[in-house]
């Protein structure tokens, strides 16, 4: 009989715990250690899911549980996997490895002046207000009386919502203490959400949308109307579209509200350029048409009818995108490690031996946290078929050797009960303040306190 | 008596596992899963056993009783997801 199956997992937030809780329920036998560059776990769960939706934090600790009690998993928190630990390393200590990095680029707008200050990548802001260690000494400038946000997914609403929220909303939650400081300061009065299709076209989705409602915001919707948008399906996809277009409708019927602050949703308006002397004083925008893009769906078409938009800040929402990974293949069109069904493969699509890859770096930036359930199964699925048909690389470094490694490689490394101790000081903190948690945001910090020491 | 899900969901389908009487769509085989903003449960169908309050890893599952005011419109939305599947 051989050895149990024993496989390292690379990068904690969904994709990661999904992939890891699939393997240990599944092959009963098998051994998972997930790393993360970070001390704490949760990826995007913890940097990127929005302060004042803390239930949703919850769905990694319920999965850190569940992997805990197997008694098979270990976490290795503030390991860079490339650089203390490399790919072969990984393989000498196990079966296989699994890439569950996700997307920690951004992508840019392409259009002039998105380098003048004031004007910042929607992702580098949800980090900063999120407390993530390597954004925590940014910094915004929320002087101004409007911002734009320029997109139209969750992220956007995300950011126009927290960019408005003030104070009193968001000292109760999770929010990084830097970031709570400068929002109470804020001189935000009004956001602008532009999107450059129609209503039916938006991406985010309906909670996000029924939720601008309960904020008392005026929120504003501009050119949401288009013709033959109502869909035409009975499935979720389209349910979705019939029920944001009833909630655009009845946000455009509300009462103005004019002493609160406002929310401008304005569909069919591109970005033509970000313009100013020293830093961002107005963007240009030009009015879309939709027109047919001749596979059945409508496409955004330029009429040429250019307006401005005052504003002292720019938030681009426009997506994540992928980054290389050290010794890892590397789709750079869809910022994707290339693949089949999880399994990396390279220039000649033949697999990698014992490497895959799971979540946004698998498929790309998009989905709920739960869409990454299915596509680490896919993966995992894979992996414990090349197992069974002795297709992955015999490791030649034992558990003892793995450990010893460890201590020698990564002296800072942060185990599970060093996160725990981080999680503790963070909630300790939080109570003392009527606060959820009070996020430390510097690594020396997070080392010290996870090993005892503060 | 029925549960609903509200805007918590976060399409983790662990709800639709333990599900008696299979009234959580779409499911994760279904097609409409991905395009899915979130996860309805038939009123028609629900037998309000409490299991997918339980298994749903971010407490996106209420008894409709217990629906705070600001969410009582996901008993509507989930109820009208509901008629429209079984009507298509």
């Amino acid at each position: 009989m051989s050895a149990p199956l024993r496989v390292a997992i690379v990068g904690s937030g969904p994709a990661g715990f999904y992939a890891a809780n699939d393997l240990l329920k599944r092959d009963p036998a098998s051994r998972v250690e997930l790393f993360d560059r970070l001390p704490t776990p949760g990826g995007l769960v913890r940097s990127g899911v929005s302060p004042d939706h803390a239930a949703r934090r919850e769905v990694i600790a319920t999965y850190e549980r569940l992997a805990m009690a197997s008694h098979r998993f270990r976490f290795h928190g503030n390991i860079e996997i490339g650089r203390q630990l490399t790919h072969e390393d990984l393989l000498r200590c196990h079966h296989a490895v699994i890439y569950a990095c996700g997307s920690a680029g951004d992508r840019r707008l392409g259009i002039p002046g998105e380098d003048l200050p004031g004007s910042h990548a929607a992702t580098s802001f949800v980090s900063w207000y999120n407390g993530h260690p390597d954004f925590a000494a940014q910094s915004f400038d929320l002087s101004c009386e409007r911002a734009i946000v320029i997109g139209n997914g969750n992220v956007a609403l995300d950011v126009a919502r927290m960019l408005l929220l003030g104070h009193d909303r968001l000292h109760p939650t999770d929010v990084a203490d830097h970031a709570l400081r400068a929002f109470a300061e804020s001189r935000i009065r009004e956001v602008v959400v532009l999107g450059r299709r129609g209503a039916a076209q938006c991406a985010f989705t309906t909670p996000e949308l029924l939720e601008l409602g309960h904020h008392d915001l005026d929120v504003r919707v501009e050119h949401a109307a288009s013709a033959g948008a109502k869909p035409a399906g009975r499935d979720a996809r389209a349910y979705a579209v019939q029920l944001k277009l009833r909630l655009l409708d009845e946000y455009a019927a509300r009462a103005a509200l004019p002493d609160a602050r406002r929310l401008v949703l304005r569909f069919l308006n591109s970005p033509l350029a970000i313009v100013g002397r020293d830093r961002v004083e107005t963007l240009r925008v030009v009015r879309n048409r939709l027109v047919s893009g001749g596979r059945g769906d409508l496409v955004a078409e330029s009429t040429g009818e250019i307006s401005e938009i005052t504003a002292g800040l720019v938030l681009r929402a426009v997506g994540y995108r992928g980054l290389p990974v050290v010794g890892l293949p590397f789709d750079a069109a869809r910022g994707i490690v290339p693949n089949v069904g999880g399994r990396i493969v390279g220039e000649n699509r033949r697999p990698m031996r014992g490497a895959y890859v799971a979540g946004w770096l698998k498929r790309g930036p998009s989905g709920v946290i739960g869409t990454n359930k299915g596509c680490s199964q896919e993966t995992v699925a894979c992996l414990l078929q090349d197992f069974a048909g002795d297709r992955l690389p015999i490791p030649d470094i034992d558990d003892q050797g793995t450990q010893r490694l460890l201590t020698e490689r990564c002296p800072d490394r942060v185990d599970y009960l060093g996160w725990k101790k981080i999680d503790r000081h963070e909630r300790l903190g939080g109570m003392d303040q009527q606060r959820l948690r009070v996020k430390l945001v510097d690594l020396q910090r997070m080392t010290a306190v996870a090993s005892g020491r503060f | 008596m029925s549960y609903v899900i509200t805007g918590t969901c976060v399409n983790d389908g662990a709800c639709v596992d333990v599900c008696p009487v299979d009234c959580i769509h779409p499911t994760p085989a279904e097609p409409g899963f991905l395009g899915a903003d979130m996860l309805y449960i038939d009123p028609d169908v629900c037998v309000s056993c409490n299991a997918c309050a339980e298994a749903c890893p971010v407490g996106a599952v209420m008894d409709e009783k217990s629906l705070p005011p600001e969410l009582l419109r996901y008993r509507d939305i989930n109820a009208e997801f509901s008629r429209l599947r079984k009507d298509s």
